[in-house]
């Protein structure tokens, strides 16, 4: 047993601590924010050159071959600056499903092309009646000559709205709800037959309601079998979001104390009152709980399949309690200042509460883990 | 980083369960489980067993009978003990005044008092609070004054856990009533057979002889007794509150009561289906189930820092917090698994012989009385709240 970085991860850390000190300060990350495309392309073109891009793909693409730990590493470093480019929708959801399914011309291109900084990917598996579960796919696919024509609604696709491609799954076989059946497909972003609404999401990202009308789509891996990939995918996508909200809940931490030990009321530091202490140290504690669990998943991807979902799922269901307490004990400790926009605070605030929205909530998890209780596990 | 135990650690893990499926009597295992009074006898046959193999004293050097083990070996045996339903070794002797006689002690005090700690010949009790000073300990009262070769001690001791079956008390004692709080303060070693020495029962909500108060009525002390220097006893008080406290976070008797909650939940029926079936308790024991694991996860990266040479400190107050609350709420859901049977109070089913009919269910005997007995994990030991104020102090700054 050894929690410690080895040189790798501890050189992944450093280089993505550096890159947030220095390249994130909340004023820039605040202009690229309130740009047009809600992102910096020259953040992602320095992704690129760092390597980030390729932290969990092959050598062969001039990837880094990582697995949960150095996506955790990264992750985490992201949410303390709250990096805003589409990491999560490129790298960590789409690109792994490309280099899962994918045949060799298919990843010679498209995970080369990932890893360059050249190709921004979004994934389209969520639809509007399916909330949290990916299982939920309406959008049909069917075989027209040697590719796919594609029919349906995807719900606020992360970085749907930017994407050069989507990475589509729809299906090609059985009902509605269930995992045989499902396909992944490429998609051109502006393709005829693609419609896109995007919009801001209230954490400062972008997201688009996206209507697929007869598009064209490329297949990927074998027809009807993408839900084990898939679910891979969206495992490593939930480790990324248990450290990115680790990540923002320790700077929220961190800033929430510094407040406490500088504003001054009755004419002494507010962090003086243990009314606020106890709230203060209460705060620590969850962030405790989600570095621990964070850790827990990242180090559980190739654990047996049901050990694995289990531990995942109580991991997220953590990280949305947890988190919420966090944010709001954070914005309260704040008091005025934490309701402003002005304040850095906020923007954590605001993003380690969506993080419960994505890749399914507290209630999600919880259910997912009810129905896993009677696996028997330990975590050493 | 790699959460799993090394070969190494795995052969250790092995070695223990071959030593607890061999040497833990089944009759003592089984009272543990049952949740079953444990007799001083029982106890005291326990560590002797622990004490043949060589394992009765983890936190010691290896020169005074130390196992020499390290912080993921003391974390296993205690994992692998609580699973097995060992009982819990008593702090007193071992854990608390042993480690203040080797640190503090002299030579002889050291030949005097620890071959008898080990082998578990003499109960050892705790002085520390008062009627006065609970939290505030540096607040007590009872008071030492030097008569020759003797203190005599006048005061009242309280909360004195299992002090009716000890045959010495270590105290802390007032030498000096002028000097400022902390500084008057002795650490004194007193046999409980000295003549002035009055114990009383205390009787807890549940109906248990547990605490005891005890009365000292111009008791005289050797000078000998006393451990380190006169008016440095608090010194002794901070070495032993941070003394290293790997099972503090408790996590392997809440991963015991779990498993045993979830075997209750799966017997009792509720709505013409397994309890364990119905949404809103189902969904407690979840909630349960991913703070345990978050606890667990958050006590072994304490244990591989302290295995790193960390040492643990204000740490141990974040453990001790998530620990007892986990605790508190198994319990709370054990009384809610009994429904209406959680009422019927009867204390001589706590005894392992009873032969008497149970009122409800079997498990149900003991839920309600444990649910208030278990209250006291988050007053004892620094309350949460004093545990909260360490961490603001020690940890944040404040």
């Amino acid at each position: 047993m050894d929690f410690k970085l080895n040189d790798e991860q501890r050189m992944l850390e450093e280089t993505v601590g550096r890159l947030v000190r220095d390249g994130y300060p909340f004023d820039a990350r605040e202009k690229a924010r309130t740009s047009e495309l809600g992102y910096s392309t020259q953040m992602w073109q320095q992704f690129a050159e760092l390597g980030l891009l390729g932290v969990p793909f092959a050598e062969d693409f001039g990837g880094f071959n990582g697995g949960g730990p150095e996506l955790m590493v990264v992750a985490e470093g992201f949410g303390r600056g709250l990096v805003l480019e589409p990491y999560l929708a490129t790298v960590v959801l789409s690109g792994t499903l490309i280099d899962a399914l994918g045949n060799d011309a298919q990843k010679e291109s498209l995970i080369s092309a990932i890893v360059g900084g050249e190709l921004r990917l979004a994934l389209a598996a969520y639809e509007p009646e399916g909330r949290y579960d990916h299982t939920h796919v309406a959008t049909q696919a069917e075989k027209q000559g040697d590719s796919y024509v594609i029919s349906g609604r995807k719900a606020v696709v992360l970085h749907g709205d930017s994407a050069d491609k989507l990475v589509v799954i729809a299906r090609t076989g059985g009902e509605t709800r269930g995992r045989e059946g499902l396909s992944a497909f490429v998609v051109d972003a502006d393709a005829s037959g693609v419609s896109r609404r995007g919009y801001e999401t209230i954490d400062g990202l972008r997201a688009a309601e996206i209507h697929f009308d007869n598009a064209s789509g490329e297949l990927l891996g074998e027809e009807g079998g993408a839900a084990d990939a898939l679910e891979a995918s969206l495992a490593l996508g939930i480790v990324a979001l248990c450290a990115e909200a680790a990540g923002a809940m320790e700077v929220a931490c961190d800033q929430t104390l510094a407040y406490i030990k500088e504003r001054q009321q009755f004419g002494v530091a507010i962090g003086k009152f243990q009314a606020l202490q106890h709230r203060m140290v209460e705060m620590r504690m969850e962030l405790e709980k989600a570095r621990s669990m964070t850790i827990l998943a990242a180090c559980s991807l190739d654990a047996a399949p049901q050990v694995r979902a289990k531990r995942l799922a109580a991991a997220k269901a953590i990280i949305g309690k947890s988190g919420r307490k966090v944010a709001e004990e954070a914005i309260q400790l704040h008091g005025g200042m934490g309701m402003m926009e002005e304040t850095a605070v906020s923007h954590y605030a605001k993003r380690i509460v969506m993080i419960d929205h994505q890749l399914g909530d507290l209630g999600y998890h919880m259910q997912m883990l009810e129905s896993l209780l009677d696996v028997d596990e330990d975590a050493a | 980083m790699d959460i799993n135990y090394t070969p190494e650690e795995l052969a250790f893990r092995d070695e223990v369960r071959s030593f607890l499926d061999n040497k833990l009597p089944k009759d003592i295992a089984s009272k543990v489980k049952n949740g079953q009074h444990l007799g001083k006898d029982d106890t005291v046959r326990w560590q002797k067993i622990l004490n043949e193999q060589g394992w009765m004293a983890m936190h010691w050097p290896v020169e005074h009978g130390g196992t020499g083990w390290s912080p993921i070996q003391k974390h296993i045996f205690e994992e692998e003990c609580a699973e097995y339903g060992a009982p819990t070794v008593l702090p007193f002797g071992v854990n608390m005044v042993a480690p203040v006689i080797i640190k503090f002690g002299t030579e002889e005090q050291k030949q005097t008092y620890l071959p008898k700690i080990l082998n578990s010949d003499v109960w050892w009790c705790q002085g520390y609070s008062e009627p006065g000073a609970g939290s505030d300990l540096a607040g007590l009262k009872t008071k030492a004054v030097r008569e020759g070769d003797h203190y005599i001690v006048n005061g009242q001791k309280t909360w004195t856990t299992l002090g009716q079956h000890a045959d010495w008390i270590f105290c802390l004692v007032r030498t000096d009533p002028n000097a400022k709080k902390q500084e008057g303060i002795s650490f004194l070693l007193i046999d409980m057979e000295t003549p002035g020495i009055t114990v009383r029962p205390l009787i807890t909500l549940d109906g248990e002889h547990e605490v005891n108060e005890v009365f000292f009525d111009d008791v005289k002390v050797p000078v000998e007794n006393l451990v380190g220097e006169e008016n440095k006893g608090w010194t002794c008080a901070k070495y032993l509150l941070t003394f290293e406290r790997t099972g503090i976070a408790g996590v392997g008797q809440s991963k015991a009561a779990l498993k045993h909650l979830k075997t209750v939940a799966r017997q009792v029926q509720q709505n013409g289906k397994p309890l364990i079936e119905d949404p809103l308790f189902r969904n407690r024991l979840a909630d349960v189930e991913m703070e345990l694991m978050a606890l667990e996860m958050t006590n072994l990266r304490t244990v591989a820092a302290a295995q790193a040479g960390g040492v643990p400190g204000a740490e141990s107050s974040f453990l001790k917090i998530m620990g007892t609350e986990l605790r508190q709420e198994i319990t709370d859901l054990f009384r809610r698994a009994a429904g209406p049977y959680a009422q019927p109070f009867l204390p001589e089913s706590f005894e392992a012989d009873y032969d008497g009919e149970s009122v409800g269910p079997d498990f149900a005997n003991t839920v309600s009385a444990k649910y208030f007995n278990m209250r006291k994990l988050s007053i004892f030991g620094g309350s949460n709240e004093i545990q909260k104020n360490i961490i603001a102090k020690m940890i944040l700054g404040l």
